[in-house]
């Protein structure tokens, strides 16, 4: 398993997918969830719209963005209404491309997700410590980044690692729009695990991937426990119910 | 809450700026799904945005009078209930023993249950597979919610723990001086009390159930057993010419997800993000 070069190729692509989640939803749903974090009309309303997506299932997720990717589709259309018709590519048939079009879809279904998560880490957060800030001459910049940001601490650990270990077992979306291609270029290992355990009924090499995949999950699980959440797990999920 | 309410900053013409952008993208391809089922492929094809022009009504009839949409909204409504039944029960007697009992090697039991937490189901799908075959289990509709249920079982149990180790032990002297056994306690008073919890990880099991993908897809492949996702995906390929059609019974399909969201909200983001106050 280790040798084969397609295989190496979608654990790589495992790992761009993580890296991008937490180089880029994260920060992007910081930045909305402080946005939004204030008195606004129908806030109720919105909590409900922005968390749809991630109730859907990614079958679901899948066919939809799969219709309207196609050549000449809604997002085509919408890019040449933008005057932007020459920045149309081939999104999924392209090899280049395809990983980055499936990372927005990703986005895209579990956005919502990250917000709704750290809104509810923001709620926590006492204003008066915010205020106590201000009081101080802390500028609004200076007090979401020496307070709100580490007291978010625990809640972004906690999303980071759903992240990470959602990205590594990446699978349904994948199967449905590309089936791993072009030639291979958006496999993931589950995708890759599911076609040689599975399609070619190659179930001892199939098992060798399992484990693979397992082990991998397990080490980064390990690592980030030992490093990062310490007893962040234990306070979150017991916190779930307080 | 009022008081927090009231602490909060007012928003600004950015921060609703801000929200309608992210409602916008949120929206809209959920709006192209829903709407597309009204046009025809023609309509599609040239105008994909903007109301459909006159409105079809065909689409959305054909699916919601086929059998085979009603059949995968039936299986998938079974193996989600099925899982959830036996995840909750099974969990909830699991949490039970390793909240009110001690005995020697509890914890080492519930570090096992958290790890479950970090096994993900595709890499235990080639066993899982050779397994069901074994016990006769594939193509049939157990074969999807047995291994569901388990695979629920981790979150069910490190959500139930806590909250049934959380009630006084006084309760438990107060019934068993009132003639309840150990089981009468269980039954009687730590089920009911532990409410809030047991619904959270119910709606939580039912979700996932009810969304999955991969295990149906190894073990159902006689369509009529299909479940929705499968039938979704399945549908796709079958009338790939068909554009407007499968976007009417991809709609068809998001209505038990939305309905059943928008009824727990509250539950499902409460369960996620840890603020469920029961």
């Amino acid at each position: 398993v280790l040798d084969d070069e397609v295989f190496l190729h979608s654990l790589l692509h495992n790992i761009i997918i993580a890296a991008l989640s937490v180089a880029i939803q994260l920060p992007l749903s910081i930045a909305i969830a402080l946005l939004l974090n204030r008195r606004i009309r129908g806030r109720a309303a919105l909590r409900l719209v922005v968390f749809a997506p991630y109730v859907l299932s990614e079958a679901i997720t899948a066919v939809v963005w799969l219709l309207m990717l196609q050549p000449d589709g809604l997002v085509d259309q919408i890019f040449r209404a933008a005057g932007l018709g020459g920045a149309i590519q081939e999104w999924l048939a392209d090899g280049n491309l395809v990983l980055y079009t499936l990372f927005v879809v990703i986005t895209w279904k579990y956005l919502g997700f990250g917000i709704i998560l750290l809104l509810a880490g923001l709620q926590s957060i006492p204003a008066e410590l915010r205020e106590a800030a201000a009081t101080d001459g802390a500028s609004a910049w200076q007090t979401t980044r020496s307070i709100t940001l580490p007291l978010l601490g625990p809640t972004i650990r906690i999303w980071i690692f759903l992240s990470i270990i959602g990205s590594l077992q990446l699978f349904d979306l994948v199967w449905i729009m590309t089936l791993g291609g072009p030639a291979n270029a958006s496999s993931t290992m589950a995708v890759y695990l599911l076609d040689h355990g599975f399609s070619r009924y190659e179930f001892g090499y199939g098992s060798a991937v399992s484990v693979v995949l397992f082990v991998v999950c397990f080490i980064f699980a390990l690592i980030y426990q030992r490093f990062a959440l310490r007893r962040d797990t234990e306070g979150a999920l017991t916190r779930i119910v307080e | 809450m009022a008081k927090r309410r009231s602490a909060m900053t007012p928003g600004t013409p950015f921060t609703y700026l801000a929200a309608v952008l992210v409602v916008g993208i949120t929206v809209v391809p959920l709006l192209f799904t829903v709407l597309g089922g009204f046009r025809t492929n023609a309509q599609i094809n040239t105008s994909p945005a903007g109301w459909p022009k006159p409105w079809v009504l065909s689409n959305y009839t054909e699916v919601l009078s086929s059998s085979i949409f009603w059949r995968a909204m039936g299986n998938s409504a079974f193996i989600a209930l099925v899982a959830t039944a036996l995840a909750v029960a099974v969990g909830s007697m699991a949490a039970f023993a390793l909240s009110r009992y001690t005995f020697k090697g509890r914890e080492g039991l519930y570090t096992l249950f958290t790890i479950g937490l970090l096994f993900p189901l595709s890499a235990a799908a080639l066993p899982l597979y050779l397994l069901l075959r074994q016990l006769n289990l594939l193509e049939h509709a157990l074969g999807v919610a047995l291994p569901e249920a388990a695979f629920s079982l981790p979150i069910t149990i490190v959500i139930l723990r806590p909250f049934m180790h959380a009630i006084p032990g006084e309760l438990e002297d107060a019934a068993a001086m009132d003639g309840a056994g150990k089981l009468g306690f269980f039954w009687r008073i730590l089920l009911p009390l532990s409410r809030p919890a047991l619904t959270t990880v119910a709606i939580l099991a039912f979700v996932t159930s009810w969304n999955a993908y991969l295990l149906p897809l190894l073990v159902l492949s006689d369509p009529t057993d299909f479940t929705l996702p499968l039938g979704v995906a399945a549908f796709q390929t079958q009338y790939s010419q068909d554009t407007a059609r499968i976007l009417a019974y991809t709609a068809a399909s998001m209505i038990p997800a939305i309905g059943f969201f928008v009824f727990a909200e509250r539950r499902i983001v409460g369960g996620l993000t840890g603020s469920v106050k029961g």
